[in-house]
């Protein structure tokens, strides 16, 4: 049956004589840009409005932040994807003490009840982020093997780390400077915030399905 | 939906809704803020012209290449392992989705929104075939628990208000105890919701946009619900209709900007979703199959006619339903069509054909709001007016669905009438003459200007015709 409907449908579509269309000209995108420096405290400030929240460490002590973090929160389970070199950090930082705890999500879903830990137990989840956007503010997020697509939805909080030096100024220029087009990945993400409603008489209601909270760990440079 | 031809649906159902106080009010409120935020969004003259010309560019520049893209979409989804159906109706759609739960003996379903999916009324059709379907978007769930179906394209549910939405949840959900708090209304969904999730054997979507370079399938959302349906359950189905496709990867930005930015004026929503696969072998989560149903429903045909395939370029913002006095007034049940407002004037004709849904192309004031907020510029006003044309008057080789049946018998008199008045002059000047020198005895009611005379005075005509106040000021006839 599908396959006479495909037929028949490009068929009738191909059939069709529709106008030719305007060219597309990008420059109205291509021309936001902000200095780098700007880059940062603008995604900040755009982020902030929309309820996230922000924690500036750094590259040495982002580990150590996060850990006093979740102890000042009273959150007490952190899952984290290991394999990565933010992991390894983020391991060496649990050395000293096993509170609060870090469970490594490194099985399967349907592993033994990791699904059931994943949806009640667990506090916070971490993951790495690929890089920024200024422009509307907003991280950009891979999921991979050693990173879970869940790690940054199911858990009430997302805890995310952002190098503040790999902000694009749009989404439109991140993807053509790092030709996401000849390789995308099975899942990628914009996320500006926790998740948030305004279905109820248009006023807003956060972490509504995913993340009540969103911690962005920004790495500044030191000086 | 079968309807009558010559239906007079709207116009009864407009009428009931002008006389809830309530319901205008809600709606009243609801598109005051979504027109001044989007306006916010739009601050800047320059930039709103260029991307919306940008936007305009893109999606007629997918739609010159329709088919092609679409088979060039097929392809990719296919190499990345998305198993691609095509559907002419929405029955076959139905069909295609129980067959696809059936083969993973799936009972337990979670939606994200879809309008597609509204469009065949899918849960209806899985709840009869013994498939649980829950939607899991806030206001599609508070609808469905309620029975209803969307009133608004992006806030299902706008038109109720707290106090309607408490009683309800405290009526149906076990547990649940009247509140009034929305955060309170919110985690109370958040509950039963994260058990389904939980459960569920596979989730349902829509799509925003559809990428042919990569087969890369874009959703759009602020709640995590649509990632949840997608990521979580062990099978993923992707609706579309064909229109979604667009060209290439960078073509989505603009759109996407455009889209959050005129639906509630949010400079970009709080998560964009980007499927391009399903669970790969090294990976730990995420549906290990993913399939994407590419639905017709009379859209191939709306797309043979070079004007009318403009509808087509929508990207279902909502902002000529949120810039609609006609649809702010009467709310968006009252179209009974599952796209209400403007964009819904100029859809439901054309799938349900232009008599049957002749109440819907006459529902507009013209006043073409909506073609100037529309981000990708449909010009829905002139569509609207060419609409009803072919209802009257078809073109020869007209393409559109029940061309010619529906003008009303005195409309095409009173057009006969004019014609003919305007090719003979000595009828032209009797009927001047009668109109002007009869003026007074035009009763204050005109039966067949009833419904304009009803809140109006009836037009008197001048004392004198234009052709003799020109020739008394000295116009040269010819
Ligand atoms: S017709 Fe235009 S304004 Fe209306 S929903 Fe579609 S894209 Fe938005």
């Amino acid at each position: 049956m599908s396959d006479g409907a495909r037929a028949r449908i490009l068929e009738r579509l191909a059939a069709a004589r529709p106008k030719s269309p305007a060219i597309s000209d990008f420059a109205v995108v291509a021309r936001k840009q902000w200095a780098a420096e700007a880059r940062y405290p603008r995604l900040r400030f755009l982020m902030e409005a929309v309820h996230s929240e922000f924690l500036e460490a750094t590259e040495a002590g982002w580990p150590l932040a996060i850990r006093e973090f979740l102890a000042e929160e009273g959150l007490s389970t952190l899952l984290y994807g290991p394999g990565t070199a933010a992991a390894g950090r983020l391991e060496a930082a649990w050395a000293a003490g096993t509170r609060p705890s870090l469970v490594a999500y490194d099985r399967p879903i349907e592993s033994e009840d990791l699904k059931r830990r994943l949806f009640e137990d667990i506090d916070a989840g971490f993951t790495t982020t690929r890089g920024g956007i200024a422009d509307t503010g907003g991280l950009i997020l891979w999921p991979t093997p050693d990173e879970p697509r869940l790690l940054s939805l199911v858990p009430p909080v997302h805890i995310a780390l952002l190098d503040s030096r790999s902000i694009h100024n749009t989404f439109w220029e991140a993807m053509r400077v790092e030709g996401w087009a000849s390789g995308m990945p099975p899942n990628a993400l914009l996320i500006s915030g926790p998740s948030k409603t305004a279905d109820i008489e248009q006023t807003l209601a956060y972490g509504v399905h995913g993340p009540k909270r969103l911690l962005v760990v920004a790495i500044l440079p030191e000086s | 939906m079968p309807v009558e031809p010559g239906s007079h649906r709207f116009r009864d159902a407009a009428s009931s809704a002008l006389k809830d106080p309530g319901l205008r009010a809600n709606f009243r409120r609801a598109m005051d803020g979504l027109i001044s935020k989007r306006a916010a969004q739009f601050a800047d003259p320059v930039e709103w012209r260029d991307l919306k010309r940008l936007g305009s560019a893109i999606r007629a520049r997918s739609l010159a290449r329709l088919p092609e893209l679409l088979e060039r979409l097929e392809g990719r989804c296919l190499g990345n392992g998305i198993q691609v159906r095509w559907a002419e109706t929405t029955e076959d759609a139905n069909r295609i989705v129980l067959e696809i739960l059936r083969s993973h003996g799936a009972t337990r379903v979670v939606k994200g929104k879809s309008m597609v999916s509204e469009e065949m009324h899918l849960n209806e059709f899985l709840e009869e075939h013994g498939v649980e379907s829950l939607e899991s978007d806030l206001g599609e769930y508070i609808i469905q628990l309620d029975g209803e179906t969307p009133s608004h394209i992006i806030m299902p549910a706008i038109h109720k208000n707290r106090q309607q939405i408490a009683r309800l949840l405290g009526e149906k959900i076990r547990g649940a105890r009247y509140t009034e708090d929305i955060d309170e209304l919110t985690g109370i969904a958040r509950r039963v919701l994260r058990k389904k999730f939980f459960e569920a054997d596979a989730g349902i979507s829509g799509v925003n946009f559809a990428v042919a370079e990569t087969g890369t399938l874009c959703l759009v959302e602020n709640e995590g619900n649509g990632r949840m349906s997608t990521h979580v359950p062990p099978v993923h189905i992707a609706l579309m209709g064909l229109e979604k496709v667009v060209e290439n990867l960078e073509d989505v930005p603009p759109l996407y900007s455009l889209l959050t930015r005129s639906a509630t004026g949010q400079s970009i929503t709080t998560y964009f979703n980007m499927i391009t696969r399903p669970r790969t072998e090294a990976e730990k989560d995420g549906p290990l199959a993913v399939y994407l149903v590419i639905l017709d429903n009379g859209r191939s045909r709306i797309f043979e006619d070079p004007e009318l395939a403009a509808t087509l370029r929508c990207i279902r913002c909502g902002a000529c339903m949120n810039h609609c006095p006609v649809y702010t007034r009467v709310g968006g049940h009252a179209y009974e069509s599952t796209y209400p407002g403007p964009i819904g004037k100029i859809l439901a004709p054309q799938t349900d054909g232009v008599g049957a849904r002749h109440d819907l192309v006459e529902a507009s004031s013209l006043c073409g709001a909506c073609g100037e907020v529309c981000p990708v510029g449909i010009p829905i006003p002139e569509l609207i007016v060419r609409l009803r044309q072919e209802a009257a008057q078809p073109e020869p080789g007209s393409t559109v669905r029940g061309a010619g049946t529906g003008g009303s018998r005195g409309e095409s008199l009173a057009w006969r009438l004019w014609a003919k008045s305007h090719r003979h002059p000595v009828l032209y000047r009797l009927l001047g003459l009668t109109a002007t020198r009869l003026r007074r005895f035009i009763p204050g009611r005109l039966p067949v200007l009833a419904a304009w005379t009803s809140a109006r005075s009836t037009p008197r005509p001048a004392a004198r015709t234009l052709h003799e106040l020109a020739k008394s000021a000295g116009v040269a006839d010819e």
